[in-house]
């Protein structure tokens, strides 16, 4: 499933009027048909998240933002984010070093593993957690006789975020680290380096941008989970909440304003997904660049 | 081909690392659930699997996922196609919105939809006249399914179109095949496995949603019930087994699917030395 | 004694890259690990770096058995085919990195990087990132870093590989200043035997994992062990000869061979070795020149024998001038020395300069 989250490493886009191109009208219609679908299916429905949210106005929107429970939801959002992503961050750099940079038996398989929660539904990932922690899960018994809670609490939720995340970084990672080669490695190597130092001032300044894109990635769907955490989290308003379990309780409640809140709220996760889509684009165009550069300059060493 | 140094520090520790997060994340949960149903026995599993609620939601999941990765199936393709092969203006623009269902997060998405495929809503208007109920209905459940999956069709096309020899097409062209020729003869059969890699992702994706079609589905026993708001509705009305069962199910296809994804892409890549 | 390589050998699974592998490499000395590509010696070379551990046998630096001494404490300059410089880095960082890990003092670390962009003709390069240099460039930053911590020996692996051939003879010619300026005991990989001949003291040649021959650029030259090293070094004519009462024949010619038994032999003589001329009552055989190849000083020709054979030699410009020489001249000729070739191709007999003709005055080229 490598096509998932690492796509678009793409070279420079060659086109010019070429004598194989479609005739004109073909073209037309393709660009119109395609831009059509983009503007039906994913323009209109991003406008219409602020157009609703702003429906009665500014005043009712910043209302519906400062309401306890849906602060108390940007918290807990926040928090959840703030203890998922950095772990998954440890955590892909790991794998993708091991994966990346060494040869070994059963790396396929690992690698599928990594995938697994982009194939897995939320809602079986949330489940998985209930059968060991819930009141009549594997654990339950004991987790009670000590008052812990796990399910229906903070726990279970960066539990289960945690799960549907964490393939974001590796699976960045991965790529950029084997793109890379080991040769830079190993003259730290040759010149002294350890381990740490090695990785530090070598592997981390060279794929700082795969990082970053990955935990740009994490980040996003950590926040806007939804499937997996609504498993866990019971819904408790103004205890086990998230921002998009807000969303569903204010869209299922009958009134009409409770509905505009609800796209209020929303919009909040809508400019996270716009701020995310910004950086993730100027990353792009950054290793396109510095891509272009590179080649530029190896062409130059032929003169 | 570089040479892996087995001189590189780390791989012990790093390796060892990854084993425990993923065992404590992936193996454990997994192992427990599937340990669980397997206390229950065949018959008993079966029977809960089986039941005609959760047939009945198979048979929606499977057809609408079917349905929006074939419609991904074709619009992903021109979109992609248009995106690498022609020029126009804001194409830049056009192609980072490609990755708004990626970023969006699906109850955004799902409360977006519904509305706007409501009867009142912006599209819905339309299409109320026709007699078609878009929002609260399967048709929704496949819009959903379609809007969340597309980026995996295109992101999985694009970079292949993109190394695709333009030499090919233009040696076809100099032998005297017309353009539409030369697309079905050239072009499609090398795309082909790619766009069959794209379908199972689209489809994968899709089969396990369930934010965003919860918000623009009737959620109707037996009608519009998707296969995870089965396990959620059980899960909710504490029959543990019922919703571990079919959860069982969903984790193995879910599992046949990657297995499925790795084997196409293998074949996609076939031709590359 | 700098390196000592004994018994070395190392396999990759089923695949054996080294065996029995013996050499010694003295204080200063300037040496090429020469052989094909995929024969071993780059791995070879990673051993004695400790980039790649050794299935059996012992690496010795200056003394100390190595085995176990991991890279980073080996205390080698290693160069990689690529380069391998850290792109995140400027070329000052880079040559600066090895000596931050073996925490110089920052004036110490100054001074030593600006003795080395001097030495290797990179100022004014010192704020360049790596993509911003030439491939010559590149390789003399790579030389830079490896020297900067003063490594006891300094290894490169295939160093003028991956530029182009007018900047190879720069780099070579250039390597060979550097050495000679700084003796530092310096291994170089290479499968080009030209190179290895013009910039090496002494060669070890490696083929399919196995140490074939060391020795000067003469002595693989002109007393290679081998059929392979033979071939290996240079041009060689190999024909099949038949051998009968000490006589062996291929179509007219006669090779007079004292002590070999009847029967195939197969016997090889270098293009130097064959003289020609255009006065055909001066040597013993008649053929026709058929083509010349031109190889800038030297010159390659070609000629064919009545029997269809094709034998290679070579001249000057000018004794190709002052010959008369044309392609599908007629031509008399003659081979000065040869060699026979053992059957199995491991060992060789010595050369047999011919008894009936005159005392070479060719100086004898490459």
């Amino acid at each position: 499933m490598a096509g998932i989250v690492n796509h678009k490493r793409r070279g420079a886009t060659v086109k010019s009027q070429r004598g194989s191109d479609e005739p004109a009208w073909v073209r037309w219609l393709l660009i119109t048909l395609g831009l059509a679908f983009v503007g039906i299916f994913l323009v209109l429905p991003l406008v219409n998240v602020f157009v609703q949210a702003f429906q009665m106005g500014l005043g009712f929107y910043v209302k519906s933002l400062l309401e306890a429970d849906t602060v108390h939801a940007i918290k807990l959002t926040l928090l959840i984010t703030c203890i998922t992503v950095p772990l998954n961050t440890i955590f892909g750099m790991a794998a993708a070093w091991c994966i990346a940079k060494f040869d070994f038996k059963g790396k396929a398989f690992l690698i599928t593993l990594i995938d697994l929660p982009f194939a897995v539904s939320p809602v079986v990932a949330g489940l998985m957690f209930v059968v060991w922690f819930g009141r009549q899960g594997i654990f339950g018994g004991w987790l009670e006789e000590h008052d812990i809670k796990i399910i229906f609490a903070v726990p279970g939720m960066v539990l289960a975020t945690t799960f549907i995340t964490f393939p974001f970084v590796a699976r960045e990672l991965i790529p950029v680290m084997q793109a890379t080669g080991t040769e830079q490695e190993q003259a730290a190597l040759t010149l002294g380096a350890s381990g740490w130092q090695t990785f530090w001032h070598v592997t981390l300044p060279s794929s700082k941008w795969g990082v970053i894109y990955g935990v740009i990635l994490c980040n996003a769907r950590a926040m806007g989970e939804f499937g997996a955490v609504s498993v866990v989290s019971g819904s408790i308003a103004g205890s086990t909440e998230t921002i998009p379990l807000r969303v569903d309780k204010l869209f299922h409640s009958a009134s009409m304003a409770a509905g505009v809140s609800a796209f209020a709220v929303a919009s909040l996760l809508a400019v996270l997904a716009l701020i995310t889509l910004v950086i993730k684009s100027y990353l792009e165009w950054r290793t396109e660049r510095d891509h272009a550069l590179a080649q530029e300059a190896t062409g130059e060493v032929g003169n | 081909m570089f040479r892996k140094s087995n001189a590189l520090p780390g791989f012990k520790r790093t390796l060892g690392f990854t084993l425990f997060y993923l065992g404590l994340l992936v193996i454990l949960p997994a192992g427990g659930m599937i340990f669980r149903v397997v206390q229950l026995g065949w018959g008993g599993f079966w029977h809960n699997a089986t039941s005609a609620r959760a047939l009945a939601s198979y048979e929606l999941s499977f057809g609408a996922s079917f349905f929006a990765a074939a419609v991904n199936a074709v619009f992903g393709t021109i979109l992609a196609w248009v995106l690498v092969r022609y020029h126009f203006p804001f194409k830049r623009l056009v192609d980072a919105l490609v990755d708004v269902p990626f970023a969006l997060p699906t109850a955004v998405a799902g409360l977006t939809l519904a509305n706007m495929f409501s009867p009142n809503g912006w599209l819905g208007q339309f299409l109320e006249p026709w007699g078609i109920k878009a929002a609260y209905s399967r048709l929704g459940v496949v819009i959903a399914l379609t809007f969340v999956s597309l980026p995996f069709m295109v992101r999985t096309i694009q970079p292949v179109l993109e190394q695709m020899e333009r030499e090919t097409e233009e040696a076809a062209a100099t032998l005297g095949a017309g353009r539409l020729r030369t697309f079905f003869t050239v072009v499609l059969p090398t795309l082909m496995p790619t766009v069959m890699t794209g379908f199972a992702l689209s489809f994968a994706r899709a089969l396990g949603e369930y934010g965003s079609v919860i918000f623009i589905s009737s959620n109707m026993e037996y009608k519009t019930e998707i296969t995870p708001l089965v396990i959620i509705t059980y899960l909710e009305q504490y029959e543990y087994a019922a919703a571990m069962s079919i959860a069982v199910v969903m984790l193995f296809i879910s599992l046949a699917m990657l297995a499925a994804i790795n084997l196409l892409e293998r074949w996609a890549g076939r031709f590359q030395s | 004694m700098s390196i000592v390589v004994r018994n070395i050998g190392k396999q990759f699974g089923d695949v054996v890259a080294a065996k029995d592998v013996n050499f010694e490499i003295r204080e200063g000395e300037l040496v090429a690990l020469l052989g094909p590509s995929g024969g071993g010696k780059t791995t070879v070379l990673r051993m004695i770096a400790g980039l790649e551990m050794p299935s059996e046998g012992d690496i010795i630096i200056r003394g100390q058995r190595v085995n176990d001494v991991p890279v980073q404490k080996r205390n080698i300059g290693f160069v990689f085919q690529n380069y391998a410089l850290f792109k995140t880095m400027s070329v000052a960082k880079n040559i600066a990195f090895g000596l931050k890990i073996k925490k110089w003092s920052k004036a110490d670390i100054e001074s030593r990087v600006a003795e080395l962009l001097e030495l290797l003709e990179l100022r004014g390069l010192e704020k360049r990132y790596p993509h911003q240099l030439s491939g010559g460039q590149r390789q003399r930053v790579a030389i830079a870093r490896a020297l900067a911590p003063k490594p006891s020996v300094l290894l490169l692996d295939e160093p003028f590989g991956a530029v182009d051939a007018k900047i190879r003879q720069e780099l070579r010619e250039w390597l060979t200043r550097l050495h000679h300026d700084l003796n530092v005991t310096t291994l170089f990989v290479t499968h080009d035997q030209e190179e290895a001949m013009e910039v090496s003291n002494r060669i070890v040649i490696i083929a399919k994992g196995r140490l074939e021959q060391i020795g000067t650029p003469r002595e693989v030259y002109e007393q290679p062990k081998n059929e392979f090293v033979a071939r290996f070094i240079g041009v060689m004519n190999v024909v099949e000869a038949e051998v009968k009462n000490g006589m062996g024949r291929v179509g007219e010619m006669e090779f007079p061979l004292v002590n070999v038994p009847d029967g195939p032999a197969r016997l090889g003589f270098r293009p130097y070795a064959v003289q020609i001329s255009s006065d055909l009552t001066q040597f013993r055989y008649r053929a026709v020149l058929r083509r010349t190849f031109f190889l800038g000083i030297m010159l390659r020709v070609e000629v064919e024998l009545a029997s269809g054979l094709i034998i290679r030699a070579r001249m000057t410009k000018e004794e190709y001038a002052t010959l008369g020489l044309r392609d599908e001249l007629e031509v008399s000729m003659q081979i000065r020395q040869y060699r026979l070739l053992a059957t199995d191709g491991t060992s060789l007999a010595p050369e047999v300069p011919v008894s009936y003709q005159l005392p070479p005055h060719i100086a004898e080229g490459i």
